[in-house]
């Protein structure tokens, strides 16, 4: 046997042997490159785009709620939580501990004492409380102001009756007390750089502007205003070993044609695909590896005004559901670059059922809902609309046929951007198209249909409804995640049935990221957000 | 020439101030207001105190005339998305915007000009003719698309230029966006070149020159190309202002920090003061280079005199 075993090499003959050797070998080298492909390598750039807009609109991110200024934020600034696209969901970070007590109404933070600024001063509780009294000036009208606005006392000194957020307390340096005004996950109020903790004082010179100082992992270098911004790695970030990159930089570039051109010749490491460019990359061989998307929590829907007569009626609001092929628009024309919505939860939602149903392509059973609502012939309409193609005109032009084959009649106006946000705002339409937040917060993204939700905040479509505002009210209450996550389901279900809107469809981002990027989060929030400290670039990089 | 100087100064005036109200007047009756870019949740009170606070409450006319005492000790006002002086806005992007555009016409320039000359020499030959092509293909081809053929080839195929961005402000990054500024001018300029040799060409003074026997090369540099440089240069001139409007398109395209992509972002997000600031600057920058044109159509032509 033993002499069996030692004729083999023998047996095969010395060519075999080494082939055998070579895949050995190859295998062995394969598996080691693999380990070391998989370890963060030290050092490089990091060359992201923020493709939304000619320009970042300040370097106070407290000013902004564009997506667009967040790409940079997050790696020069961080907030009390952040979002954990692992997890899906906020995580403490600049706390070590929280601790709830009087009913789930106060959190007691343990903060970091290893939080320095860029300007070398250790960050203490002083500078969560300067910071959201900050953001609750009511003179400036900060966005950030909606979320502080659940801490105790924080509308009061909104409104300039209070000079100091009576809810908040520090207890020493670094510990901080917070009452709030609703039973509710702070995580998902204070994770977004709209709430991004300032040094305090030193925030409100006029160079901050010129020069912000945050707690991020990557600290201020230079800003080419409509250009660039570069950031430097921060030596004295708080997580060890992190971050992995010297260098990021965050380039405009609002053209998807150009961007395209750029990641190609690899002058920068993501960039953001539309329609046409994802089905282009998908059919690239080049370049389907590098594509990497993500249900985001907007819904994209058509709202209709309650107050005209017409939509008042459930019965047509459910009709339009069945009256429009989502799937075509989908397919056709988004490029399948959406996933089709069924309620208004999105799919990355916690309470998101996976057992529901989009309403059907069914324009017999439309028509019938429509002759049951006393509107045989149909009726006409005004739809206000942007140009944006993925939840504008475009759509809006392939739909018009398919209610016009249930008799509806469709009058387009057409408007910018801005201008549908004031129309949609001030309830000034007879129906429009847009792209709203549905989350990450399930309960926050319903609030928007609660009847004591204003309609500029979010209550776009007036939604009155006692019933849906009890189911909501009750999960508000409860302490019990799952009952919670039932209840926050049966109000979704309610929406459906409701019909205040067409739901149309859940935006899936996409971004082509280059094979030497390591560390993409897929964040349901905003792809483009990224955590840049989990971000590495391997050594077949150009940048350097 | 100091009292044509001063004369056509105080012309700019009415000229800026015209500008200056249609602008406001613009502006104050397209729907959308900042208030909806800043915030999608603002507490109503919280806007209307922003609002009173931006002065967007008071009267057109009360507006306005508060913007031009303002506008009288050089303060253009404060960013609404910003909140920084307009005036620093502006400064941090006027060099880019210069730098694309002078390029552009240089370029456009020393190719365009020479181009017209040789056609018109020989009208009707080869070099004509292709120059022709050349000048109508400059002419009819959208910014957007040369744009981005020009950043193919020269960019991802050649590999020789970046594709984008401003990185130090050097010729490097230069090249390409003033290249697709610069295509549409050349085009123009030869063609306007060409008709103006053409037309000097069959005039009386050039026939005389001729009969008293000067040699062609002293005819066309001392008679020809002097007379035609006075047309040229009104051309430059006004194409200044074109260039201005459309370094938009293309400073969108390459990513270039200049006025243009400002004002874009300005209008979008109903920030009014920059669109005033950026405006009034496109607008004082047109004025300013005609105002050189005139002085140089002195240099030029003896004959013209400024009385």
């Amino acid at each position: 046997m033993i002499k069996s075993l030692i004729g083999i090499p023998a047996l095969m003959g010395d060519h075999m042997m080494f082939r055998m050797t070579v895949i050995v070998a190859a295998m062995a080298l394969a598996l080691a490159g693999s380990a070391q492909a998989q370890t963060p390598r030290k050092g490089g750039t990091i060359r992201m785009t923020a493709p939304y807009g000619s320009s970042f609109t300040s370097l106070d991110i407290h000013t902004t709620q564009r997506a667009q200024d967040e790409i940079y934020a997050k790696a020069l600034h961080r907030s009390l939580y952040t979002w954990d696209s692992a997890e899906g969901k906020p995580v403490p970070e600049l706390a070590k501990e929280v601790v709830v007590s009087g009913g789930g109404l106060v959190q007691t933070f343990k903060l970091r004492d290893d939080a320095y600024f860029h300007n070398g001063r250790k960050m203490t509780a002083d500078d969560l409380i300067w910071t959201y009294n900050r953001i609750m000036d009511g003179t400036k009208a900060y966005p950030g102001a909606r979320y502080v606005r659940i801490i105790e006392g924080a509308a009061a000194v909104e409104k300039g009756q209070a000079k100091e957020i009576s809810g908040l307390k520090k207890i020493d340096d670094f510990t901080l007390e917070m009452k709030l005004t609703e039973k509710v996950d702070p995580g998902f109020y204070f994770f977004t750089a709209l709430t991004s903790i300032y040094p305090a004082d030193e925030g409100a010179k006029d160079s901050f502007i010129q020069h912000p100082i945050g707690l991020g992992p990557f600290k201020f270098v230079e800003h080419v205003p409509g250009s660039r911004i570069v950031l430097e790695r921060w030596e004295k970030f708080y997580k060890p070993g992190k971050p992995y990159a010297d260098k990021v930089i965050v380039s405009i570039m609002g053209e998807a044609a150009a961007r395209d051109v750029a990641f190609r010749n690899k002058e920068i490491d993501t960039s953001v695909l539309g329609p046409a460019q994802y089905v282009a990359y998908l059919a690239d061989p080049n370049l389907k590896d590098t594509i990497v998307d993500v249900a985001e929590v907007f819904t994209r829907y058509m709202g209709m005004n309650p107050s005209f007569k017409p939509f008042a009626d459930k019965r047509v609001r459910q009709a339009i559901n069945y009256a429009i092929d989502s799937d075509l628009i989908i397919n056709k024309l988004v490029k399948g670059k959406a996933y089709r919505a069924t309620s208004w939860l999105p799919l990355t939602s916690p309470a998101y059922d996976k057992t529901m149903k989009p309403y059907p392509y069914d324009p017999a059973k439309a028509k019938q809902l429509l002759t049951d609502a006393g509107y045989p012939s149909g009726f006409e309409f005004e739809w206000t609309t942007s140009q944006n193609e993925s939840w504008g005109l475009p759509i809006v032009s392939a739909v018009i046929p398919m209610l016009d084959k249930v008799g509806i009649k469709v009058k387009v106006k057409q408007v910018e951007t801005a201008v549908l946000a004031e129309v949609v705002r001030t309830g000034d339409y007879q129906a429009f198209i847009y792209s709203q937040q549905s989350g990450p917060d399930p309960l926050a993204a319903l609030k928007c249909f609660h009847s004591s939700t204003p309609q500029p905040a979010c209550n776009y479509m007036n939604f009155r409804n006692p019933d849906f505002d009890k189911i909501l009210d009750e999960a508000g209450q409860t302490d019990d995640s799952a009952k919670r996550n039932q209840l926050l389901q049966k109000a979704n279900a309610f929406l459906y049935e409701e019909a205040p809107v067409w739901f149309f469809n859940y935006n899936k981002a996409v971004m082509a990221v280059q094979p030497w990027l390591h560390g993409i989060q897929k964040n349901p929030t905003e792809l483009t957000h990224q955590n840049t400290e989990e971000l590495w670039v391997d050594d077949t990089s150009p940048a350097k | 020439m100091l009292s044509f100087l001063i004369r056509r100064l105080l012309q700019t005036i009415p000229t800026v101030l015209a500008v200056v109200l249609l602008v406001f007047v613009l502006f104050s009756v397209v729907p959308g207001s900042i208030a909806s870019t800043i915030s999608d949740d603002v507490d109503p009170q919280v806007e209307l105190r922003l609002k009173q606070q931006l002065g967007l409450n008071d009267p057109i006319h009360v507006r306005f005339g508060k913007y031009i005492a303002r506008l009288a000790t050089g303060d253009f006002g404060t960013s609404f998305r910003t909140r920084e002086p307009v005036t620093s806005m502006i400064a941090k992007r006027a060099w880019p915007t210069l730098q694309l555009i002078f390029t552009a016409m240089a370029f456009s320039v020393l190719l365009g000009v020479p181009l017209g000359f040789i056609a018109a020499l020989r009208p009707g030959g080869l070099v004509d003719t292709a120059a022709m092509i050349v000048a109508v293909t400059g002419l009819s081809i959208a910014k957007f698309w040369l744009g981005l053929m020009i950043m193919y080839v020269f960019a991802l195929k050649l590999g020789w230029l970046p594709s984008f961005g401003y990185g130090d402000g050097s010729l490097k990054y230069l090249l390409l966006p003033a290249l697709t500024l610069g295509v549409s001018p050349m085009a123009l300029f030869a063609r306007t070149t060409r008709a103006a040799v053409l037309e000097i060409m069959t005039a009386d003074f050039v026939r005389t020159a001729r009969s008293k026997g000067m040699s062609e090369t002293r005819v066309v540099k001392w008679h020809v190309m002097r007379n035609a440089l006075v047309i040229i240069l009104t051309t430059v001139g006004l194409q200044f202002g074109g260039l201005m409007g459309q370094a938009v398109v293309v400073e969108k395209l390459f990513s270039w920090p200049g006025i243009g992509s400002l004002l874009v972002d300005s209008v979008l997000q109903r920030d009014i003061p920059a669109v005033q600031g950026s405006i009034l600057m496109v607008v004082l920058a047109f004025l300013a280079i005609n105002l050189l044109v005139d002085v140089l159509y002195g240099v030029i032509d003896p004959r013209i005199r400024y009385a």
